[in-house]
């Protein structure tokens, strides 16, 4: 299994194709970066526009930690959208290429070669959330600084202390590598129905943006079955950034507000994943391979 | 003599059509296997389901003596092959290719090996170059470097010489026969054109709308004594007309309005054009073919029904 998971990481990152979604990420993560950078104050004036007649802002809000957070909300859509472009290629760009049929015909079980695929996927999207930390976190926290978190909602906001972001950011990247692979799995079950990659792309990114308007629309029938959509845990990783309240309504430092809902999501996510992947399995397993 | 492959009342239906039909032959170790139809005809079908890319609806499939389904991955870790195109990764290097098949067929070989692989398709001075930069042939004798790559026993090989030109198709010819004389090798190759099968083959198997139509040896089915002539004269009807009092009339095959055919044994010939000479036919064109030929050409041409081919 090893020795696959090897050859198909091997072919991964020797397609030029596979390197669009780190310059994409690059562009991106840059083009904030500069943007905060030169216009940053008026954004934190406008975050606040509510509340800075009652409150006084100490300290740097502008810093690495607020430029992240912004960041990994800026990239919600568009990195499930590079995710896809390479796990829903994995069996229909081999069908596409014509090698499907050389690799079948190799003494390998079709199980573990679907396997050592989507575990190569999952590791690209892993590798590619790498990257958006290395962008996003370190590069932000050395361009800009580092201290307290403001995280507005619409009917509060989360101060947190400089010293109580760091490890949250390190569980909420763990949670966006399962929300990240999941679409890696979705993105590979559709591949496996198709023999060229723009098919299961489309369909990957339709099924989050339609599920994810579906999730936002205050509808109370799609209110009542939401939880059941992933893309509606796929936010899951916000939660790591919210504290729990004592008694008097203050906040308390080194806690999550509801960790439970948190791995629930967690959970629903794996969920998905384990579907995805076991009915890509299932499926061709008796599939006649015709490409 | 040892069979290697065994394929016994095979049939595949997709939805509606019957792409192989109760098909049975058997191939012999050592034997270059010829297997021949027109597109279409399930040899591709039969190919594909001999490597389990497709499951037949019916009918057993043993390999080296062992069932398909049951002993796939010790069938396949001695089996090559190439399935029509030879589509491989276009951004890999042909050394990389090879080296990339041999980890998948799980046999580590070194470099110096992998090498000396190229060397035998000719590819050596190319080995470091973007399989995207070769051409048909380079690209189908890397195909057979992949399939040959883990020393399997059993080579299949789908339409190996589609698309190529007249050098590539003889550089291919010359590859089947080393891998059969030299290096014993078992091959089963599919083909539309009874010429290029008739080269290499020693067993041959032609199938029509998924059907056997016929098997043998190729010495058995190309006897030198059974040929068709095909004539062409100014005036058929006339010379039909002669041909039928002559001792000739049971030999008659075929009549139309492009000429007559008639079987006959080689040295038949020249005192069958002295009668036409002396009879003051007027001869356009006489062209002999084997009678396989001819009736391969039927299968092909049209679509007609033809009955099993008699020797």
């Amino acid at each position: 299994m090893w020795s696959l998971l090897k050859i198909e990481l091997f072919k991964v990152f020797r397609r030029p194709r596979t390197y669009i979604a780190f310059i994409a990420v690059w562009a991106i993560v840059s083009l904030i970066q500069i943007a905060i950078y030169v216009d940053g104050a008026k954004y934190i004036d406008f975050v606040l526009k509510d509340v800075k007649d009652n409150f006084d802002v100490i300290g740097n809000p502008l810093n690495g930690y607020f430029v992240c957070f912004i960041i990994l909300q800026t990239l919600l859509i568009h990195v499930p959208l590079l995710v896809a472009l390479v796990s829903a290629d994995m069996i229909a760009g081999e069908a596409n290429m014509g090698t499907l049929r050389l690799l079948i015909t190799k003494p390998v079980s079709r199980t573990k070669l679907l396997l050592s695929k989507f575990l190569a996927s999952s590791v690209y999207a892993v590798i590619l959330l790498i990257w958006i930390a290395i962008l996003g976190l370190f590069l932000s926290m050395l361009i800009f600084g580092t201290d307290g978190l403001l995280n507005a909602k619409s009917y509060e906001i989360i101060i947190l202390n400089g010293n109580d972001i760091f490890w949250r950011y390190i569980l909420a990247f763990g949670f966006a590598a399962i929300a990240l692979i999941t679409v890696a799995a979705l993105g590979f079950f559709f591949s496996i129905f198709a023999e060229n990659s723009l098919g299961p792309i489309v369909a990957t990114m339709s099924v989050i943006i339609v599920f994810t308007i579906l999730t936002t629309l205050d509808i109370p029938l799609f209110q009542s079955v939401k939880h059941l959509f992933f893309t509606s845990h796929m936010i899951g990783w916000k939660g790591f950034f919210e504290m729990k309240l004592d008694a008097d309504g203050v906040s308390i430092p080194g806690t999550i507000r509801n960790l439970p809902a948190v791995l629930r999501s967690a959970g629903v996510l794996l969920l998905h994943t384990f579907l995805f992947v076991g009915g890509a399995i299932f499926i061709f397993n008796r599939k006649d391979v015709l490409s | 003599m040892e069979s290697i492959i065994k394929v016994t009342h095979l049939s595949k239906i997709f939805k509606e059509i019957t792409a192989v039909n109760d098909l049975s032959f058997t191939v012999k170790k050592g034997d270059v296997y010829g297997f021949l139809g027109q597109n279409g005809a399930g040899k591709s079908t039969t190919i594909r389901m001999l490597l389990t890319l497709i499951e037949p609806t019916g009918g057993d499939i043993e390999i080296f003596g062992y069932n398909l389904k049951q002993h796939r991955k010790e069938i396949l870790s001695n089996t090559g092959a190439v399935i029509e195109r030879p589509d491989l990764y276009k951004y890999l290097t042909a050394y990389e290719t090879l080296h990339l098949f041999a980890q998948m067929s799980g046999v580590k070989i070194p470099r110096l090996q992998l090498m000396e692989q190229l060397e035998m398709v000719g590819l050596a001075s190319r080995a470091h170059s973007k399989v995207r930069t070769f051409s048909q042939g380079m690209k189908q004798r890397l195909g057979l470097a992949v399939a040959l790559v883990h020393n399997p026993q059993l080579i299949m090989l789908d339409e190996p010489t589609n698309g190529l030109d007249p050098q590539g198709i003889a550089d291919i010819r010359n590859l089947i026969l080393m891998l059969s004389q030299k290096m014993n090798k078992t091959i089963l190759v599919s083909s539309h054109l009874l010429s290029e099968v008739e080269q290499i083959a020693n067993r041959m198997l032609i199938i029509d709308k998924g059907q056997k139509l016929v098997e043998g040896t190729v010495n058995e089915l190309f006897n030198p004594d059974d040929t068709v002539v095909f004539l062409e004269t100014t005036n058929n009807t006339a010379c039909e007309a002669m041909l039928a009092q002559s001792s000739y009339a049971p030999q008659i095959t075929g009549v139309d309005a492009g000429g007559i055919k008639i079987k006959l044994r080689k040295e038949e010939v020249p005192a069958f054009t002295r009668l036409l000479i002396e009879q003051n036919i007027h001869v356009l064109g006489v062209t002999s073919r084997h009678s396989l030929e001819d009736y391969f050409l039927k299968i092909t041409t049209a679509n007609q029904h033809v009955e099993p081919f008699k020797n």
